[in-house]
């Protein structure tokens, strides 16, 4: 399978299903990618279990604030030398790109660097959605260090970080990025074939193909996407409703809010609360959790089935909110500990979506 | 007495009215507009002065245009200047190009003539890179070379730190000379460089058509014997700018229409916050009013297939104006989107013809009345069951209610101003059927909200910048914000006494700790004569 200019843009619309609100508008990112796919051809996508144990494989993504990269855009060079940088010191080549997370920008950014180099790109990541801090990657439950990493910024500046876990190594790196002007480029967790394979979330990027594919098609033939999409994802419909309320608060560096919904057709009379801490979080009805990170909440337009971040999310929307089971990995009890609602500050227990009883 | 005129120049009509100083409105006038647009505006002038005395007529100060002469330029990519882009932000930027998402036919309109130099800023106003004084004169030589009538400069975080995009305006006027018309970007948008650095090219690329415009506008004006009047332009958030200032840019005039006729609806019922339908021909509009100002877009608006990020107007547009075609099928009735626009009085079924609209339903159900001898709604109930109309009626009244519904903030009942020529469509009686509405109005000389509102727009500053609050309290923040965007509103011509700020929004810098905000700051004044 290769990546073109039609597969840009199904990834950017089904990274934004899965991004579950979060992970900042794609569009730089999208034409970062255009860039190099028209300039170097397209990208060769390669399945993770096909790949040699021991061949060596780089994460490649963007941190930082969405608000700085639109306005301070890559030079398009800072990644490329991070992975430059991080193949010198480890004395190694890498074979392919492998992308961290299947959300926003993050899913364009390591096609854009996969197409300079003239590298394939692994068609799997480390989220299967997106989650806000370096250690949120199913490759630090299989205990692979994000460090060695290189932190790069469009001057050429390179910072080594070598942390002594994962969470050092988030912190670390956030602060570098500050300094750097609030956007870096990062090649981190480099492992070989045979940790991939076990660690990584299989098949990430075909599925966000297929999902923004799903989309485009439904669209042009005039279809409502969704029930599509919630076949496609083995998810389920958890409410449609309309907008009612949005609240927003801001700390330390993230948006907090929840949104409101009052339920229509089938669940009129009914509230849904979602908890977004910018991706969302925690999905209760009429008081009563019905699903939680790291199953995927998304909340679609129920018209056209186009994905809203949590920045678009307005009152009066029509709206279908759709759970999808999150990669087995995560259920696991370091899986929890890491990206469960606990880590969030939420004094719950994670209970798997498909335990939860249908709402009707 | 000090009098003012107002005038909307539309579509299908050119409107004039004349306000005195207590904003009563003394004259309306509504004529066709023109191929030429200018001759419309001088008619337009003509017959709203016909109506009023030669003491008042000597009395009039102001002359307000709300137009889309611009507009019109852009989409028919019509007399545009051949434009040198020079982006200032080199080593970061280089990975998506000038005009990278512009479509082809404007590029080669406006030459695709650009360059990339080193400089910038970062979010809290550190330098990205020193500024290159010799690359830009460098740029300017090659632009000069390339015959380029006008120049668009954009540098990283312009809007936090403008010095770089001003040290190269100066080269770049000592190379190209001091007629050279140059657009600096943060004069133009806000933070989102790609957005800002399209919406200053546009600019750039009006500058060859603006002086054009301003100067037919003028003398059309001095042609209905109007002397020492100040003229106006109108801008996209509702409020004046100069024709000097309008020369440089012309950009900012470009959604003044929805804009006007918003402001005017608030102006005519007194309502400062509720929801406004402009039902025209084609479309209904749905906006927000709020403090007496149209709640703004929060995401990217495209003009003429480029994508800005100008302070537009949030709009819903539904296809429910008063020339829509109703279709009936089985069980269902769907409106539109097609309209018959000006052919309703020829093809629509009340004038003989065949196809239903909107405005046929109304008349078959005999809740309004044309004044036409032409038109005779009785043939619509010959042609269509009177059940039939009833239900293709509650459509109407359910899209609308839809609309409204979608466009409110919250759940409380608000007040709703019907405005522009098709609001026949919906019947007096049935305003109270609107749920989520406290009350429906349809103000006298609703047809003239447009013109009106070009008549009472203010005069406003804004600002919009990252603040680093490790280096100043939130307070601080603010206050820069606020005395920022009241030095631009007084520069503009306001009067300092009447300033309020109108907009302020706080906006945290998501996946970055520490303590940078974005503050969107908004003021407004009353014109100064």
């Amino acid at each position: 399978m290769k990546i073109g200019l039609q597969e840009i843009e199904d990834i950017a619309l089904g990274a934004a299903v899965l991004g579950t609100g979060g992970g900042g508008d794609p569009y730089i990112g999208k034409l970062l990618a255009i860039d190099a796919v028209e300039k170097n051809g397209d990208v060769e996508l390669i399945d993770p279990q096909k790949v040699n144990d021991h061949d060596f494989f780089v994460c490649i993504a963007a941190m930082g604030a969405p608000t700085v990269i639109v306005e301070k855009i890559p030079s398009g060079s800072e990644a490329v030398l991070a992975l430059k940088e991080l193949e010198k010191y480890l004395n190694k080549k890498v074979s392919a790109i492998v992308p961290i997370e299947q959300g926003g920008l993050n899913s364009q950014i390591p096609i854009a660097v996969a197409a300079k180099l003239n590298l394939p790109m692994v068609d799997c990541d480390g989220m299967g959605r997106a989650f806000p801090e370096v250690q949120m990657v199913t490759f630090h439950l299989y205990g692979i260090s994000a460090t060695p990493m290189v932190v790069c910024d469009e001057r050429k500046n390179s910072v080594l970080i070598k942390a002594c876990d994962n969470l050092w190594a988030e912190r670390l790196a956030r602060a570098v990025t500050v300094q750097m002007g609030g956007s870096a480029f990062t090649a981190s967790f480099p492992m070989e074939g045979f940790q991939l394979k076990q660690a990584c979330i299989p098949n990430s990027v075909t599925l966000s193909i297929k999902i923004g594919k799903t989309i485009r098609e439904a669209r042009s033939k005039g279809f409502n996407p969704i029930e599509s999409l919630v076949k496609l994802l083995s998810g389920k419909i958890i409410f449609r409703g309309k907008i009612v309320d949005v609240i927003r608060r801001t700390q330390a560096g993230f948006t907090r809010g929840e949104v409101k919904l009052e339920g229509l057709e089938e669940h009129s009379g009914r509230t849904l609360v979602i908890d977004f801490q910018n991706e969302n979080l925690i999905a209760k009805l009429n008081g009563k959790i019905i699903a939680t990170v790291p199953d995927l909440i998304t909340i679609l337009d129920t018209e056209t089935g186009t994905p809203i971040t949590t920045e678009g999310l307005k009152y009066g929307q029509r709206v279908t909110v759709i759970g999808i089971p999150c990669n087995e990995k995560w259920r696991t009890k370091k899986g929890l500990e890491t990206v469960g609602p606990r880590y969030f500050g939420y004094n719950v227990e994670y209970v798997p979506l498909e335990q939860v009883g249908d709402v009707n | 007495m000090r009098l003012r005129i107002g005038i909307d120049v539309g579509g299908t009509h050119t409107d004039a009215v004349i306000l005195d100083e207590n904003n009563k409105i003394m004259s309306v006038a509504k004529v066709d507009t023109t191929q030429d647009v200018t001759s419309g505006i001088y008619n337009a002038l003509e017959s709203v002065l016909s109506n009023v005395d030669i003491t008042a007529k000597m009395s009039i100060r102001a002359v307000m245009f709300g137009t889309t002469h611009f507009t019109n330029a852009i989409v028919e990519r019509r007399n545009l200047a051949r434009v040198g882009i020079l982006r200032i932000g080199k080593p970061a930027t280089e990975g998506i190009k000038p005009m990278a998402s512009l479509p082809n036919d404007l590029v080669n309109a406006i030459g695709g003539i650009w360059e990339i130099v080193s400089g910038g800023h970062e979010f809290d106003g550190r330098e990205i890179w020193k500024f290159d004084e010799m690359a830009v004169g460098d740029a300017a030589k090659s632009f000069k070379q390339m015959d380029v009538e006008s120049v668009a400069i954009v540098s990283v975080f312009s809007p936090v730190n403008p010095s770089h995009e001003e040290k190269a305006a100066k080269i770049v006027t000592e190379i190209l000379g001091e007629t050279i018309p140059i657009t600096l970007s943060y004069k133009i948008g806000s933070l989102g460089l790609l957005e800002r650095e399209n919406g200053s090219i546009l600019n750039a690329a009006l500058s060859k058509v603006a002086p054009l415009v301003i100067d037919a506008l003028e003398r059309a004006v001095n042609k209905v014997g109007l002397n020492n009047v100040k003229l106006y332009l109108t801008q996209n958030d509702g409020t004046l700018m100069t024709l000097d200032y309008a020369k440089k840019y012309p950009v900012k005039t470009l959604a003044c229409g929805p804009t006007n006729s918003m402001r005017g609806a608030a102006f005519l019922t007194g309502v400062k916050d509720g929801i406004v339908i402009d039902i025209g021909g084609t479309t209904a509009l749905i906006g927000v009013i709020s403090h007496g100002f149209p709640r703004e877009s929060t995401v990217a608006v495209e003009i003429g297939g480029v994508r800005t990020n100008f302070r537009m107007p949030d709009l819903l547009a539904v296809s429910c104006g008063g020339g829509t075609i109703v279709k009936i099928l089985d069980s269902k009735i769907e409106l539109g989107p097609e309209s018959l626009g000006f052919r309703i009085t020829s093809d629509s079924i009340a004038w003989g013809g065949k196809i239903l609209t909107t405005t046929d339903v109304i008349l078959g159900l005999g809740e309004a009345i044309i004044d036409d001898p032409a038109c005779k709604p009785e043939r619509v109930t010959q042609i269509v069951s009177i059940e039939k109309l009833r239900m293709a009626y509650n459509k109407i009244l359910e899209t609308l209610e839809n609309a409204i519904d979608k466009m409110k903030t919250s759940i409380d009942p608000v007040p709703v101003i019907l405005v522009g020529g098709g609001g026949i469509i919906v019947s007096k009686k049935d305003y109270s059927r609107f749920k989520g509405v406290s009350k429906v109005l349809r103000p006298e000389y609703f047809q003239f909200a447009n013109a009106i509102g070009a008549a009472i727009a203010q005069v406003g500053g804004e600002t919009d910048r990252v603040f680093d609050l490790d280096k100043m309290s939130r307070n601080d923040a603010i206050n820069s914000a606020i005395q920022t965007a009241s030095e631009e509103a007084i520069a503009a011509g306001a009067d300092s006494k009447t300033l309020e700020v109108v907009d302020l929004e706080e906006i945290p810098l998501s996946y970055l700790p520490g303590n940078a905000i974005r503050i969107r700051c908004k003021v407004v004044g009353k014109l100064g004569f």
